[in-house]
């Protein structure tokens, strides 16, 4: 008996086999996954790739239109728009990523004590609702406002504001999963809390959370855009798509590449995420596939 | 809402930089500045000071923009009316174009055009607003020289110039939100359509349409509207964008300008008066509830 499984090549594990079948399915979602590859290889690799220095002002070149020496133009100030463009890609990622990963982990926190401490349940809800009620670009603006604009305080006032969602996503997964036989039994068996939020609460809710914290991925960046362009977000000494929309505002009628370069690059990479977003949650849950 | 203030006047209370300084001006001496704390009651505590902001909140005192020195239901009340027009507008367009783009993709569930609408809400969610309302006034306002670039007219000068106005802001700032509506309503139309009535009322011969509309449509209600609600918060974000790219002289533009003059209470106001319109349609949403969905009672 045993040696014959030993002799037969290993079987792919069914959800391998799953994901893979259902990426098959979304040519889309590999598209994707390859932009936002190259786009992450872009922000590392920006120092070569940058042909001058992002920063470098040359009142001689203001306004210079796209062509073969500026790729992308020159902006009011005489500085290479591509150069710029692609060291805007790191501030994007950055955020969008930082952002993703810190509401997964602070939502998954908050939405496991209230999931599973029940006087703390009323009181963490009710904060969410308060921090719901206020639509969220707005709330982020409001905390911009508050403290002196730089990458990191970018970064927290947007997890602030995307953070309630992922706790109730988390909370009514484990309100759910709270009342499956197998946790029951669990704790009927004496297994400690720990143990069982490890064992059999984390492993389920990570297959919508990883769908949610692209979602969010893709938000952030939109909103980092928003901020930086009304002069809220990312500070203008660094190069952000957003700062370099907000510049060519006024100049919008004589060098609309100023907005357009960077503004398809914000759509490309936000489509990008979205599209794998969308092909992971297919790949990991049929079932939400069709509800969506 | 009562969270909402809390957190609001929280965000003022843990202000960086002290409001009595700012007043007093450049030439004050800290005697001077210490009076101007003492005259406005920052010398209280905690407490007290929330409960007489609250006080003064209820009977509709926003407190006073530091940079303009008008009250700040004054400013609000001056820049209401774009705003109002620009998400009325948005809101009803986006209605009338989401749900029934929905309807159809839900009914040709995997032909061509439930491809097109479903690839249409995937770009509609990932172009950010800005652009899209660029890419909208470099086609329609500078190459075909059809609609006017930016500005605002109110109702009072014709209604065709208000319209003419708010065209382009209305498509920009809808197309993130029809995305939103149409996959939902798909979404809902297909779990109804998946039920037994909806076969009963087939076999029995009703038009496809009746079936459609009358027992699907109705039946898919609940979340639709939910998500129309919980969408205004997307919408009101996307306003204060679409204000500043048209230059629409809305609460908007209020919200930017004060905040990079830092002036807070204005700040403040905007977000409460902005979070109390969202509370408000969302109460809205729910007792609409009632009115699909009779089993529902409160």
């Amino acid at each position: 008996m045993a040696a014959v499984a030993i002799d037969s090549p290993k079987p792919l594990s069914p959800t391998w086999r799953n994901f893979r079948e259902a990426l098959r399915r979304h040519p889309t979602a590999i598209a994707g996954g390859v932009v936002l590859l190259l786009m992450i290889l872009a922000a590392f690799l920006a120092p070569w790739l940058a042909t001058v220095d992002p920063q470098a002002v040359a009142p001689v070149k203001r306004l210079k239109p796209p062509g073969e020496e500026w790729w992308f133009g020159t902006d009011m100030m005489g500085r290479d728009v591509y150069s710029r463009v692609i060291y805007g890609t790191r501030v994007s990622l950055t955020i969008g990523i930082s952002v993703a990963l810190l509401t997964t982990v602070f939502g998954i926190a908050i939405g496991l004590t209230t999931g599973f401490v029940r006087w703390l349940d009323a009181i963490l809800m009710r904060v969410m609702d308060g921090l719901m009620s206020i639509p969220p670009v707005l709330l982020a603006i409001a905390l911009m406002a508050l403290t002196r604009a730089s990458m990191q305080n970018v970064i927290i006032a947007i997890t602030l504001a995307e953070t309630p969602r992922v706790v109730r996503l988390v909370r009514s997964l484990v309100l759910t999963l709270r009342e499956e036989p197998y946790v029951q039994a669990a704790v009927a068996a004496g297994t400690t809390l720990p143990r069982i939020l490890w064992r059999h609460i984390l492993p389920n809710i990570m297959a919508p959370l990883l769908v949610q914290a692209t979602y969010v991925c893709a938000s952030a960046m939109i909103t980092e855009a928003i901020l930086s362009f009304i002069g809220a977000g990312t500070p203008p000494n660094i190069p952000s798509w957003g700062n370099i929309m907000a510049e060519g505002r006024s100049m919008f009628g004589l060098a609309n590449y100023l907005i357009f370069f960077p503004g398809i690059c914000l759509s490309l990479a936000v489509l990008s995420v979205n599209l794998m977003g969308d092909g992971l949650r297919d790949a990991l849950d049929p079932r939400l596939a069709r509800r969506m | 809402m009562a969270v909402v203030a809390f957190v609001v006047f929280l965000l003022l209370y843990l202000t960086p930089g002290d409001p009595a300084a700012i007043l007093a001006g450049d030439a004050a001496t800290s005697q001077d500045i210490a009076k101007i704390r003492e005259a406005l009651g920052l010398n209280e505590p905690f407490h007290v000071r929330f409960g007489e902001w609250v006080w003064r909140l209820l009977h509709g005192d926003l407190g006073i923009s530091i940079f303009t020195r008008l009250p700040v239901t004054a400013l609000i009340g001056q820049r209401i009316g774009p705003t109002f027009s620009l998400t009325v507008c948005t809101l009803v367009f986006s209605v009338l174009v989401a749900v029934p783009l929905g309807v159809i993709a839900a009914a040709r569930a995997g032909r061509w055009i439930d491809r097109a609408v479903m690839g249409f809400s995937v770009a509609g969610f990932s172009l950010p607003v800005f652009v899209l309302a660029y890419i909208l006034i470099y086609l329609f306002s500078i190459e075909l020289e059809w609609l006017p670039v930016q500005g605002y007219r109110p109702m009072s000068e014709g209604v065709w110039e208000w319209a003419r106005h708010l065209v382009l802001p209305t498509l920009a700032l809808g197309t993130v939100y029809i995305a939103l509506i149409a996959r939902m309503t798909r979404a809902a139309m297909l779990d109804v359509l998946a039920q037994d009535y909806v076969r009963t009322a087939q076999a029995k011969g009703l038009a496809p349409n009746a079936v459609l509309i009358g027992h699907a449509l109705k039946n898919a209600a609940v979340p639709i509207v939910t998500v129309i609600g919980i969408g205004i918060g997307l919408l009101i974000g996307g306003a204060i964008v679409t204000e500043t790219v048209f230059a629409l002289p809305g609460v908007g533009r209020l919200t930017v300008d004060a905040i990079l003059r830092r002036d807070y209470p204005v700040i403040q106001g905007v977000v409460l008066m902005f979070s109390a319109a969202y509370v408000l349609v969302n109460l809205a949403v729910d007792l609409s509830y009632m009115f699909f969905d009779p089993r529902v009672r409160y």
